[in-house]
């Protein structure tokens, strides 16, 4: 048990506490405690408001888990879900609701139910690019219509053709995902 | 007080989605919030170490320097150079959207400022370190990173082609 989780601090949390710790050494050294308290301050006010939607996200996510057949979800989403697959997903995550902070633990508990390495990419890319939420909320008032709409709508097929890219056969040495995630040393 | 409303709307999903739980059985109910607050526990340290770093990085990243990377006429290497801008601009909902707003103004190509929100969207290294790492298997955000990198330049390439016509 301590071994597994152990085993879960892999390299990308390294690498994150890597750098959060270094800059922030790095901003206390040159800039003093002053302009790090600042930044401290306001990430605390980042960190707590996100909380109930960390906890939200999560809920979700295990409640779908547990509501919708594992068979639906790669039936839907799966491998061999095909082109439609990967348009449900995108249009998953360009009508979902949420930041940062729900859309990626959703698609890893997606990955762990049945969905493939594909429609992961293409919800998380429908998310990123055409997300309506994050379009309407922040680009709109910096750009205005025109330029929102325009971009919107050259970027609309672009999850489906992400989906497609990371299905390519080349992947499955990198990831191959459908409840065998990395650790292959399972039984 | 919109952000207020889709975290409202959030939780309406998930009361709907545990009456649903419910209606199937207590049990069901009960192990989905079991694992829910497993995740959610696994997921806190994590986002603590992933926000602190995403403060720092924000504040030494030099933003004149991204926002002189963008040039007019600039071509492959000023899409290029936005694309690197792009992924090298923190994340957070408004800071990309911010500087390719200011670039525009200032008068950026409109190609090369696709080509910045595109890879902003999609390579923002500090979204990728703050929230995706911690939160996702690292060699699935691996291949999502590569298949994302040709694509700000599919989306200057699209709007020249657009917009030349």
């Amino acid at each position: 048990m301590v071994i597994g989780h152990l085993k879960r601090v892999d390299w990308g949390l390294a690498l994150v506490m890597a750098l959060s710790f270094g800059s922030g050494a790095w901003v206390l050294w040159h800039e003093g405690w002053g302009v790090a308290r600042g930044i401290l301050e306001e990430d605390a006010a980042l960190f707590f408001s996100i909380l109930p939607k960390v906890a939200l996200g999560c809920l979700i996510g295990a409640l779908i888990r547990r509501l919708i057949p594992r068979e639906t979800i790669e039936q839907n989403i799966g491998e061999g879900s095909g082109l439609k697959g990967l348009a449900i997903a995108g249009l998953i995550g360009l009508l979902f609701p949420a930041g940062p902070f729900t859309i990626f633990p959703l698609a890893a508990i997606l990955v762990t139910s049945g969905a493939d390495r594909g429609a992961a990419v293409a919800f998380i890319s429908g998310w990123l690019l055409v997300g309506i939420n994050r379009a309407i909320i922040w680009e709109m008032p910096f750009f205005g219509m025109d330029f929102v709409l325009f971009r919107f709508l050259i970027s609309l097929p672009m999850p489906v053709l992400l989906g497609l890219l990371a299905r390519w056969r080349g992947f499955d040495r990198v990831f191959i995902g459908n409840g065998q995630p990395e650790r292959r040393d399972a039984p | 007080m919109i952000v207020l409303g889709f975290t409202i709307f959030l939780g309406a999903i998930a009361v709907c989605l545990s009456l649903l739980a419910l209606k199937r059985g207590r049990p069901v109910f009960v192990t989905s919030l079991e694992d829910a607050k497993g995740q959610f526990l696994h997921l806190l340290p994590r986002l603590l170490i992933g926000i602190l770093g995403s403060g720092f990085l924000a504040h030494l990243l030099p933003k004149e320097l991204v926002l002189a990377w963008f040039g007019p006429k600039s071509g492959m290497l000023g899409t290029a150079l936005a694309t690197l801008a792009g992924a090298l601009t923190p994340g957070g909902p408004v800071v990309g959207y911010a500087i390719g707003a200011a670039a525009l103004k200032a008068g950026a190509d409109y190609a090369q400022v696709v080509a910045y929100v595109t890879a902003w969207s999609l390579l923002t290294f500090n979204r990728i370190l703050t929230w995706e790492l911690p939160s996702m298997p690292a060699r699935l955000v691996l291949v999502r990173a590569i298949v994302s990198l040709p694509f700000p330049f599919l989306a200057a390439f699209i709007t020249v082609l657009i917009k030349s016509n």
